[in-house]
């Protein structure tokens, strides 16, 4: 138990900033660039960790509050997923609603400590934000039940259990298929990539995800940084267990396949950023809605 | 044979929810080509390369697939309209209408009095959907052109109903749809012609406005 535990913070906390590295890498190579070295992430964030805290005094307690609550909820997330076929360390009967609504609080957090600040920009981005990811999280509820009715559980380690490989080869392939598309979409949203929201720009009038964080700085930024990465592998342990349900027994493969996966998946988001623009911003709830039928559609597919 | 077939329809289905949330005309146009295509890909999924179904499965495919978007996009430059849809109805209304018509249909088809072997398919429901889809899209959108794309759809719906009875209908009832098909279109593009020449626009709620 307490080796399962340790290995699932290990893989978390050790390869969750490759992964930023392995998408910024990906650009690059797509714009003919060399591109910043794979272990850039992990620089960043020993040098934001050296600085000095800085708050501006018109903030509270709930401004310091954000970092920690956003780098805190991910790693509680992660114990509730199973990685690839390592079953997730703490799991519980209907873990798969706590699961959707840490994101939730994290979120929550995230957008009061940028209204703490009392600016303008970052009160428009929070609401950008939670309008956004209130209409991503039907589809990730609804591709949840999918699955949940298809392995007759409610805990997301039978959710993602060995059933998979089978149910791909069955009549409910097509069904698992839309929910993959969907959950990669909410993967895209949620993680504010690219052609939902551009994590480098800086222009206050377009940004949505990194308006809020403009006025934290040093560690706290730093946390924001770690946890906004671990957060991008949670959920996409989501979609790599989904699209690679192999099972081999060991936990050293089974690690690997999972990792493997994972890289894959940045190597795709790196993709998408190279070959998409940015939708406009009217547009990114009608393909929310969209996302969400799609997945009501694949419940309809299952349930009859 | 079985699961191509299924994933065939399923993106009919899928393309049925573009079409109706896309804001961009040749988008929708490309849409319901790619939907013919698929759909002309079905009698030989189903019924296997007997002349009849590779026969079959061509002529669909020229004139579905190829011709009729050809000709519509061909329409769209010639015209100079505005690339966008202009629905009468907004973008997400419409996507939610189409999903429910889509539950609908597949509610629906479970209680109709099938033949056995096409009970809890995915025929039944995809014509129905498909065929509502279109019905949606001729009623929603104010332009000469998406009009004749919602009556294609609809004749895809058709296409997937006729498909399940093509043993027991002879290749000359099926040849006999397609060229109405044809013919329907032509006849559109003459009208749309004669709308644009009229009114410089593709408006469709001009010709209302005649009769006061």
């Amino acid at each position: 138990m307490a080796s399962r535990l340790l290995l699932h913070l290990v893989l978390l906390l050790c390869c969750a900033p490759l992964l930023q590295g392995v998408i910024v890498k990906t650009k690059a190579l797509f714009a003919g660039r060399v591109g910043a070295p794979l272990l850039q992430p992990y620089r960043d964030l020993a040098r934001l960790f050296r600085k000095g805290f800085v708050f501006s005094r018109t903030t509270t307690w709930v401004f310091r509050a954000g970092p920690v609550v956003g780098l805190t909820v991910p790693l509680l997330a992660a114990l509730l997923i199973p990685f690839g076929a390592l079953p997730a360390p703490l799991s519980f009967e209907g873990d798969l609603i706590l699961f959707v609504y840490l994101f939730a609080l994290a979120r929550f957090f995230t957008a009061a400590a940028a209204l703490d600040t009392g600016s303008s920009f970052e009160g428009m981005g929070a609401a950008r934000e939670v309008t956004f990811s209130c209409l991503a999280e039907p589809t990730l509820l609804f591709a949840l039940i999918v699955l949940a009715k298809l392995s007759g559980g409610l805990s997301l380690n039978s959710l993602l259990g060995p059933h998979l490989t089978t149910a791909w080869r069955g009549p409910y392939a097509a069904a698992l298929g839309l929910i993959l598309v969907c959950l990669l979409v909410v993967l895209l949203v949620e993680n504010s990539r690219i052609p939902f929201d551009d994590p480098n720009t800086h222009l206050e009038l377009t940004m949505i995800h990194e308006v809020m964080v403009l006025d934290h700085s040093g560690p706290a930024f730093g946390m924001i940084l770690y946890g906004a990465a671990l957060k991008l592998m949670v959920l996409g342990a989501l979609v790599v267990r989904l699209a690679l349900p192999w099972q081999t027994g060991s936990w050293f493969f089974d690690a690997l396949v999972f990792v493997g996966g994972q890289l894959l998946l940045a190597v795709l988001i790196g993709v998408v950023e190279s070959i998409m623009a940015r939708l406009r911003l009217v547009r990114i709830p009608q393909i929310l809605i969209g996302t969400t039928l799609i997945s009501i559609f694949a419940l309809v597919l299952v349930l009859r | 044979m079985f699961g191509l077939s299924n994933l065939c329809l399923l993106l009919v289905i899928l393309l049925n929810f573009f079409t109706l949330g896309s804001s961009r005309l040749v988008a929708c146009i490309r849409a319901v080509a790619l939907q013919g295509a698929l759909l002309a890909l079905l009698p030989i999924l189903l019924h296997g390369f007997s002349p009849h179904a590779v026969l079959l499965a061509t002529i669909a495919l020229l004139l579905k697939g190829i011709f009729i978007p050809w000709l519509l996009l061909r329409a769209m430059n010639e015209v100079r309209i505005r690339r966008d849809v202009e629905p009468l109805i907004g973008y997400v209304p419409t996507l939610i209408l189409g999903a429910l018509i889509t539950a609908a249909a597949f509610i629906f088809a479970d209680f109709l009095p099938l033949q056995p072997q096409h009970q809890g398919g995915l025929f039944i429901p995809t014509a129905l959907a498909t065929l509502s889809a279109g019905f949606l899209l001729l009623m929603t959108r104010r332009k000469a052109i998406t009009q004749v794309l919602g009556y294609l759809m609809l004749e895809n719906g058709i296409f997937v109903f006729g498909i399940l009875l093509s043993e027991a209908m002879p290749l000359l009832v099926e040849a006999g749809v397609l060229l109405d098909l044809l013919v329907g279109i032509f006849v559109m593009g003459i009208v749309m012609n004669h709308i644009n020449r009229e009114f410089s626009s593709l408006n469709t709620e001009r010709l209302s406005a005649l009769k006061e």
